[in-house]
Parts: structure tokens; C-alpha cells; sequence
């Protein structure tokens, strides 16, 4: 266990720059999440903190280690960097069984016959494989084939644990009872995570801190529920949550924002500072009635996709669309009116030019 | 959004701190480890000795005072290129052997290319009966000498023009066969195209059963009629096969030394590749090497001129032998008569043969192909001074069995550096896959495709006939076979190495280094077994290749490296025709026998849960 920190990391292919200037730190321990979409950078970082790939410049260390500084002139091999790697397609060796699978690199290690047995019996029985330890992974079905993966990292006991997708090829139940084992893995290993992922649930309900990255850069780091709740920016906002956050662009006039066809109050400080901004709310923190209510909007149903749980009403304020969500499984007419208020807690403004949000300014 | 990217600035290159950077950096590197030398050990080998040739041919050497007592030996001469280009003698030293080696060439390419696409369409396109055997057995002139057909050719229709017997058909109606159908182009054509049709039977089966998928899809969607099917698609898809069979059966016969040795040399007709060897025994290496460049220009300019015309820069396919079924069109009424003429070619081109060796190497007086006549003497005798120069029988004769097992040395030897060097090569060109040195690295591997056989034995003979360095002269020994065996196979087996590369996912072995394992037991342990299945397949069309082999080392072999095919050879130059007959049936036998074995012993491994996940 240790840090993981990563400084000035530039990585170019060719001429196209794929991680510009990427500062990161991991604390001992912690569980961080990269999420990002697709084309981002995220397994390029990955890749070079494991040594897979070499950055042009900057420096990785790996608890009090340096494992690679362009301006020091070090490069170690993955080979001794001690750490685990669980890649989206499971890497199981084809032609080795499953106990070979997990006790090659113990035996690399000239760990004792005895000692190896039982490194294979705890991680068979930690993924519940107990009994498949003669079979191919040709023979074991794409769960399982992800719990060797699994198994054999918990063998393999590494202090640093990467993770690139390792969840994507597995249908949607069995992703949540494999998100319930990975994170157990890095309980009982208590090894520093990075965990790669363009799924934002598996970002929120995994991490200790999440990064989101957007075109080889840091776009905001922090708690799921400060990336959640609080973006920093109007790429965060955007990225964040299913369904989408609301925006709506306008110019302050009078005291509010003036968007056309809806008008949102704004806290004083940023009335002050006038010009164009835009504002943002997510569905579910937007105020609903159906009765007609003193200075709320009147909005139009269009389109109602209840989930179960919940339902998700598109509407539109005149021209304007909006997205609510509601709790219960709503069958509403199409057409109907509903009138909406935004509280102003639950809105974020963010300044149109630097698409920064305004909060902090305020 | 721009970043500077100054911030650090790069040290120089030559710098202490960046060169133990860079040092560090190859470490982590294997593939470029190896790709430099493999690159390294295959430019030495593969482009020194084009040099090296190249120098010879235009430099005057010792063997030139002969002809002009005042040179200096070393310098630089047009002498060789004025004897064979400019010279009176020109005429029978490099116009004649060039336009018989060019109309061979181009017959044999028409017959083999037609007869090979035919067979391939009735087998992979028609309810042809007898599939399987019929696909085994026209594998099978693949895997035997290409002059077996001549010595079978011989015992049929020898004259006594060279002294000794007739052949059979003289015996049987006591008729004298004419020369221009004993000796000379017209048997040289026919025996090598019933050899090379396999060539391009296997290039072409294969594209036609690869073609045929996707022509269903596409047929199926646009709604095309079936000619405009065929015109459109599949032979625009097949073209590359095509132009590739033609290349590669052309470039071989340019090459071939076996069958116009044993066709030609009797009557004085000259191919390139026998004037090769006829110069090189007349001591004028020279000449050789020149018309052994001109045999390798001959060969780039038709790669060059088929990729032209195809517009595939590569338009080589890796041979296999595998059987393929697809939509198959109704013969019909042909359906017997086709099958039965299938037999029939079958019967002539690879039975007859046999049979006809296996009579010869059984005729006590040559020349008498009676029942009365045979004897097992030349199988089994123990040596008799009123026979054969006393020479014993195979199974006692130390000679023969000496080069038997000089041969499958060399089978075994060449596969095995053979395989060896394919995996390293196709992992340095895979893993480097983009890189500059990658793309030189697969360059070059393929480059030995350019050199036809003879060619590419009178470079080594240049080369390694004093030493280089710390290399030993390296001429007269077994290692310089094994060598350019080796050599001569890279161009398939680095295919074969860079296509099993391609099969396993970078990730299996991106785990293996993450988990600490290092390079040899990731070598060991994942890439070699999970390459295994295609390089066996690469390996043992080396082993068979290597004991048939008689052009690529016909001007390497001596009494000190014999192996059977030059065993063969020189009985047949000494007119001991039972003996060749006996041997080479021998010869063929072992070939087939090993890769039997092989086959059977790949599958029985089990390969095919390799191929899952
Ligand atoms: N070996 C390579 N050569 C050239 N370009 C590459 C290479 N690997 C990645 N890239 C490019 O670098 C960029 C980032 O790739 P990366 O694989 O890190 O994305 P990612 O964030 O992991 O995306 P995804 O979510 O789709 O996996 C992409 O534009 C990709 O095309
Ligand atoms: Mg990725």
C-alpha cells in the first residue's frame, strides 16, 4: 500500500497529444475512479502508471518509489512495479487451467509449494470458484472467466490495483454483483485503486473520489457526491447523471436570467456580475405540481418513460424542452400541464465563455 | 488549446542522464531487443551477399587470368559482363539458357495455372465425388521432389543417345524414342507443370474458399446474376491469388535446377539455372554471378509487374493445406466423367510415377523391363564388383545411408531455426507493429522470396567461401544447408510466425509482465504454446521442403555434406539409374512418413481448445 502520483505526464502518439499535462494523486488505500468518454485518455493512463506504455515526459512514483521520471532518466518495467491489472477482456490464459492461471506469477516468485496451494485455495474460495480449478476458461462462462481474473490478483496480493473496464463485457445484473466483489477486493487487499471506467454508476457507487477527464485532461476531481452535486464545470455537469442535467442559456436581465421562454432567479452576487451565463438543474431537484401555483411555469407533457421506480417526463416551456424526474410510475395524459419551480439551491450557473462554474466566483 | 510542451526541456541525446534513459527504455523493450537482431542477423545474411555478388561479378579475379593474363586481380572489370552479355560466347552462356529458361517459364505457368484453378474450382465449388482423398492426394507432388517426374519421364522414354539403355517404351515396341521428346523443353515443360500445379491448386482453393463468403453476402444483397457475380466479384477477389501463383510458380521454375538438369544436360540444353552450375563448375564464378543477379532481376521486375497489374503490394498468400466446403454447383451429368478424369491425373502424375521408380530401382540389366529382369540387388544387395560399380544396395550402402541421415539432420535443423526464427520474427514485427524497424524487419524476412533457389546458392558460395570475421569459410560444412535452408524458408514460416502473433491478444501477455513474469517464461510458458498449432504447420512445410530440396543446395553440397538428394543427383550424372530410382523412392517415403506423424500428432495435442476465449 502506498501512493500512487503521477506528475506532468504528457503522452503523444505521433502528433495527435493523447494526456496533456496530467498532475494526479492517489492516497494510500483509496479507491479513484477515471471516468471519462470514450477516446479520452483513461487507458493510456493506466497503461503508463503500469509501465505498458511510456509517457513523454513528467513522473510516476509509486509509493516512495520513482518508477518513471523522463527528466531522472528511470524507467522501470512493469515487471517489478508490483502491481495488479484487471484488463476489460480478462487476459486469462487460453491454454492454462485455472489453478495454473493463478499460480504462474507465484511460482515466478519461487513462493514455497505449500504456500502457493494455499494462495490458490483462499482466492478460489474468495470468488466462490472453489471446485473449477482444472477447467479452461474456454469451459467457464464470462462471469466466472471475471472472477479468475479476480482470483488471481487476490493470489498475487499487489499493493497497487489497476483496473481498466474490467466490468463492460458482462450484461447488466451480473455488472452489479461484480462491482459488489471488486470493491470487496480492494478491502481485503487494502490496495491503492485506480479504476477506469466511462459508466458513471460504477464511478459514483465504487469510488472514495472520482476524476473525471475529458480530452486527455483533468476536468474535475473530488467525492462522488461533489461531482454530483457540485460540477465544476459545464463538461462535468453535462457528463454526470442519466438523465441529464437541465441547461439553459441566457443573459441576466432584472435580477434573473432571462432565457426566453423560462426565467431563473438568481442570487444576488451573480445578478450583480450581469452577461451571459447559463444555468443548470438536474430532473429530479426541479419542483412539480399539478395545480397552477403563484410565479410557477406552466409546462406541457410530452413524452412520459416510466422506469419503475421512477418516471422521466419530457415537457416543454413554450419552445424550451425540459426533463423532470418524478418519483412512482406516473401515467399521465400526453399534452397535460404541469407547473414547475426551481428552487434556488439546486441550481448551478456556470459562465458561457469559460464554461466554469460560477459558484465559487459568487 | 496548446500546451508547451518545453516545460522540460529534452536533454541531448547523447547526454549521460538521456542515454541510460534510453538503456532503461530498450529493457522494457524485447520486441526491439530482438527486431534489431533479427534485423541485424538477416541483413548479414540476406544483403551481404547480394553485395558481395555484386562486387565479384564487376571485380577481376584470380580465375580471370585464364582469360587475360595481364589483370589486376581486384580491380574493377567489366569483364564478366562483356563475356556474357557482349561476347560471341554470350550466345550459349546467357541468349540461349535466358530464352529457354523464359519459354519454360511462361508454359509451365499457362499449363500449371490452368490445371491447378480447375482442379481448385472442381474442388471447392462442385459436388465432385471422392473430396477427401482427392484433396490429399493433389497435395501430394508438393511434398516430393519437383524432379521426381523426371526420372519417371526418363525411365519411360530414355534413348541410348547418351550411351547405356533405352527406356520402356524403347524395350516394349522396340521403338527409338526421338530426342525432342526424351530430352529438352518439351519433357522439362510437362514434368514441371504436373509438379507445380500444386502450387497453384493450393493458392487458389484457398482464395476460392475465402472468396466465397463474402460473394454470398454481396451476391445475396445487390441481387447481381451469377456471371455478373463472377465478374464482378470473385475474380477481381481472386485476382490476387491469381497473380500470386503465377509469380510464385514462375519465380520457382526460373530457380529449378532437378529437372533441367536431368532433361537437359544430356542433350546440351540449357536453362539459366544449369548454365549457373555449369559456370560455377568451370571455375567462372563470375559469369555465374552475373547471370545469377540477372535470374534476381528477372524475379523483382515480375513481383513488380504482377503488384502493378494487381495493385496488392503484397500479393502473396501463405500456403495451407486445409480442406474447404462451401456452396457447392451441381455437376450433373459430369459428375462421373469429371471425378473419373481426376483419377486418371491422379493416376499419371502421382501413382505412375512411383510405380515407375519402383520398377527402375528393381531392373537388374538396365534397359530390360521384363518380369525376369527383377531383382531386389539394388535394395538389399551387399555389393557385387559386375554390378553398379560394386556400389551396394541402400540398406547396406554407408553412403546413402549416411546422407539419409545427413537429411533428416537437415529437415529437423531447418525447422526447428526455422520456427524459432518465425516466432521471433513475427513477435518483434507484431508487438513493433507501426514502428520503422517493424516494417523493415518484415521487409526483409520476405526478401529471400526474390532470390530463385540457384540464385540464391551461388550468393551463398560467394559468400562463405573464406572467412568472415569470426564466421568460419563456412562452405563445405552443414551448417551453411541448414543456413540457407533456413533462409530460403523465412519468407513463410516469418508469415506463419507474424499470423500466430496476430492471434494472441497483446493482453495475455500485458497481464503476464504486470504480474512480474519475465520475458522467457512469458516466451515459454504463453506466446510458444499458443503459437504452437500454426508453427507446426510452418515447421513441417520446412522439414519437407528441406529433404526434397536439390536447386538451393546443389552448389553447396560435397562429399562432406552429402544428403540424399545430391546422392540422387550424382547417381543419375554417373547413369546409375536404379540406384536414384531406389533412393529417391526412399526419399519420398520418409517425407511422407514424418509428416503423417506430424499431423497426427498435432491433433491428437489438441489444438483446438487453444483457439477458444
Ligand atoms: N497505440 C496507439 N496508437 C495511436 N493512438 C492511440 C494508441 N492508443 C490510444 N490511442 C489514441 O489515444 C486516445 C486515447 O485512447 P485511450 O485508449 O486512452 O482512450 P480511453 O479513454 O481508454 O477510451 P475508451 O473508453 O474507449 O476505452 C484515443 O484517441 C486513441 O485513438
Ligand atoms: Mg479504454
Amino acid at each position: 500500500m502506498g501512493q500512487i502520483r503521477l506528475s506532468g505526464i504528457v503522452k503523444s502518439y505521433g502528433k495527435e497529444v493523447v494526456v496533456k499535462n496530467l498532475d494526479l494523486a492517489v492516497r494510500p488505500g483509496e479507491f479513484l475512479t477515471i471516468l471519462g468518454p470514450s477516446g479520452c485518455g483513461k487507458t493510456t493512463t493506466l497503461r503508463m502508471i503500469a509501465g505498458l506504455e511510456e509517457p513523454d515526459e513528467g513522473d510516476i512514483m509509486l509509493g516512495e518509489r520513482t518508477v518513471f521520471s523522463r527528466s531522472k532518466g528511470v524507467v522501470l518495467p512493469p515487471e517489478v512495479r508490483g502491481l495488479g491489472l484487471i484488463f476489460q477482456s480478462y487476459a486469462l490464459w487460453p491454454h492454462m487451467t485455472v489453478a495454473k492461471n493463478i499460480t504462474l506469477a507465484l511460482k515466478e516468485q519461487r513462493l514455497s509449494k505449500v504456500e502457493i496451494a494455499e494462495r490458490l485455495e483462499i482466492a478460489l474460495k474468495q470468488v466462490q470458484l472453489t471446485g473449477y480449478a482444472e477447467r479452461y476458461p474456454s469451459e467457464l462462462s464470462g462471469g466466472q472467466q471475471q472472477r479468475v481474473a479476480v482470483a488471481r490478483l487476490i493470489a498475487l496480493r499487489p499493493s497497487y490495483l489497476l483496473m481498466d473496464e474490467p466490468l463492460s463485457n458482462l450484461d447488466a445484473k451480473l455488472r452489479t454483483e461484480m462491482r459488489a466483489s471488486l470493491k470487496r477486493l480492494h478491502r481485503d487487499l487494502k490496495a491503492t485503486t485506480v479504476y477506469v471506467t466511462h459508466d458513471q454508476i460504477e464511478a459514483l457507487t465504487l469510488s472514495d473520489r472520482v476524476i473525471i477527464m475529458n480530452k486527455g485532461r483533468i476536468m474535475q476531481e473530488g467525492t462522488p457526491y461533489d461531482i454530483y452535486h457540485h460540477p465544476a464545470n459545464l463538461f462535468v455537469a453535462e457528463f454526470i447523471g442519466d438523465p441529464g442535467i437541465n441547461l439553459f442559456s441566457g443573459t441576466v436581465a432584472n435580477g434573473a436570467l432571462d432565457c426566453g421562454d423560462v426565467t431563473i432567479p438568481l442570487p444576488e452576487a451573480l445578478a450583480a456580475r450581469g452577461g451571459e451565463m447559463v444555468a443548470a438543474i438536474r430532473p429530479e431537484k426541479i419542483l412539480v405540481s399539478d395545480q397552477p401555483k403563484d410565479g410557477w411555469q406552466e409546462v406541457k407533457t410530452e413524452i412520459l418513460q416510466p422506469t419503475g421506480a421512477d418516471t422521466i417526463l419530457q415537457v416543454r416551456a413554450g419552445e424550451t424542452p425540459i426533463t423532470l424526474l418524478q418519483p412512482g410510475f406516473l401515467t399521465l395524459d400526453e399534452g397535460s400541464s404541469r407547473w414547475i419551480s426551481f428552487a434556488p439551491e439546486a441550481l448551478s450557473f456556470f459562465d458561457k465563455k469559460s464554461q466554469d462554474n460560477l459558484r465559487e466566483i459568487a | 488549446m496548446t500546451i508547451t510542451l518545453e516545460r522540460h526541456k529534452k536533454p541531448p541525446f547523447w547526454s549521460a542522464r538521456n542515454l541510460s534513459y534510453q538503456a532503461y527504455r530498450l529493457k522494457n523493450r524485447p520486441e526491439i531487443i530482438i527486431g534489431v537482431l533479427s534485423l541485424g542477423f538477416l541483413g548479414f545474411v540476406v544483403l551481404v551477399p547480394l553485395f558481395q555478388i555484386i562486387r565479384e561479378a564487376l571485380t577481376f579475379q584470380r580465375y580471370d587470368l585464364a582469360y587475360q593474363r595481364d589483370g589486376v586481380i581486384g580491380s574493377l572489370t567489366l569483364l564478366h559482363l562483356d563475356r556474357v552479355f557482349n561476347q560471341p560466347i554470350s550466345q550459349a552462356l546467357f541468349y540461349k539458357p535466358l530464352m529457354n529458361s523464359l519459354k519454360i517459364g511462361f508454359a509451365v505457368t499457362l499449363i500449371a495455372v490452368i490445371v491447378g484453378s480447375s482442379l481448385a474450382w472442381l474442388m471447392v465449388r462442385t459436388n465432385i465425388y471422392f473430396k477427401g482423398t482427392f484433396g490429399a492426394m493433389l497435395v501430394f507432388p508438393y511434398m516430393m521432389p519437383s524432379w521426381v517426374g523426371a526420372l519417371a519421364w526418363l525411365t519411360l522414354f530414355k534413348n541410348d543417345r547418351i550411351g547405356g539403355s533405352g527406356g520402356m517404351l524403347t524395350y516394349i515396341t522396340g521403338v527409338e524414342v526421338p530426342d525432342w521428346v526424351a530430352y529438352g523443353f518439351l519433357p522439362i515443360t510437362f514434368t514441371l507443370a504436373m509438379h507445380y500445379y500444386a502450387y497453384a491448386y493450393l493458392l487458389i482453393s484457398g482464395a476460392l474458399a475465402t472468396v466465397d463468403s463474402e460473394l454470398e453476402e454481396a451476391g445475396a444483397t445487390c441481387g447481381m446474376g451469377k456471371w455478373k457475380r463472377i465478374r464482378m466479384i470473385t475474380i477481381p477477389l481472386l485476382l490476387p491469388a491469381l497473380g500470386s501463383a503465377v509469380v510464385l510458380t514462375f519465380i520457382r521454375i526460373l530457380g529449378t535446377f532437378g529437372t533441367p538438369a536431368l532433361l537437359g544436360l544430356p542433350v546440351r540444353f540449357f536453362t539459366f539455372s544449369t548454365q549457373i552450375y555449369a559456370s560455377i563448375n568451370a571455375r567462372n564464378q563470375g559469369d555465374a554471378y552475373v547471370l545469377a543477379l540477372v535470374l534476381i532481376f528477372l524475379a523483382i521486375t515480375f513481383i513488380w509487374i504482377n503488384s502493378r497489374i494487381i495493385g496488392v503490394r503484397k500479393s502473396y498468400v501463405t500456403m495451407t493445406g486445409k480442406g474447404f466446403r462451401k456452396r457447392e454447383s451441381d455437376l450433373g451429368l459430369w459428375r462421373w466423367p469429371l471425378t473419373l478424369l481426376i483419377i486418371v491425373f491422379l493416376l499419371i502424375t502421382v501413382l505412375l510415377p512411383m510405380v515407375l521408380l519402383l520398377w527402375e530401382s528393381m531392373t537388374l540389366i538396365p534397359g530390360n523391363y521384363s518380369f525376369s529382369n527383377l531383382t531386389t540387388y539394388f535394395w538389399a544387395g551387399k555389393g557385387n564388383v559386375a554390378l553398379a560399380y560394386g556400389e551396394p544396395g541402400v540398406i547396406y550402402n554407408k553412403g546413402i545411408l549416411d546422407a539419409l541421415g545427413n537429411s533428416i539432420k537437415l529437415g529437423f535443423a531447418a525447422a526447428l531455426f526455422n520456427g524459432a526464427l518465425g516466432l521471433l520474427v513475427g513477435y518483434a514485427v507484431v508487438r513493433g507493429r507501426g514502428a520503422r524497424l517493424a516494417r523493415w524487419l518484415e521487409g526483409i524476412a520476405f526478401a529471400p522470396y526474390i532470390f530463385p533457389s540457384i540464385a540464391l546458392g551461388a550468393i551463398y558460395i560467394g559468400m562463405f567461401s573464406t572467412n568472415i570475421g569470426p564466421i568460419p569459410a563456412l562452405y563445405g560444412t552443414f551448417s551453411i544447408l541448414v543456413l540457407i535452408t533456413v533462409i530460403k524458408n523465412l519468407p513463410f514460416t516469418s508469415r506463419t510466425g507474424i499470423a500466430a502473433m496476430l492471434q494472441i491478444h497483446q493482453s495475455l501477455e500485458e497481464t503476464a509482465r504486470v504480474q512480474g513474469i519475465g520475458w522467457f517464461r512469458r516466451m515459454f510458458r504463453i506466446i510458444v504454446p499458443l503459437s504452437m498449432s500454426g508453427l507446426v504447420a510452418g515447421m513441417l512445410l520446412t522439414f519437407i521442403t528441406a529433404m526434397r530440396e536439390l536447386s538451393l543446395i546443389i552448389l553447396l553440397i560435397s562429399p562432406g555434406n552429402m544428403v540424399l538428394t545430391g546422392v540422387i543427383f550424382g547417381y543419375q550424372e554417373q547413369d546409375m539409374a536404379q540406384h536414384s530410382a531406389a533412393v529417391t523412392l526412399m526419399l519420398v517415403v520418409i517425407i511422407i512418413t514424418i509428416s503423417v506423424i506430424v499431423r497426427l500428432m498435432s491433433r491428437r495435442v489438441g489444438v483446438g481448445r487453444l483457439s477458444a476465449v
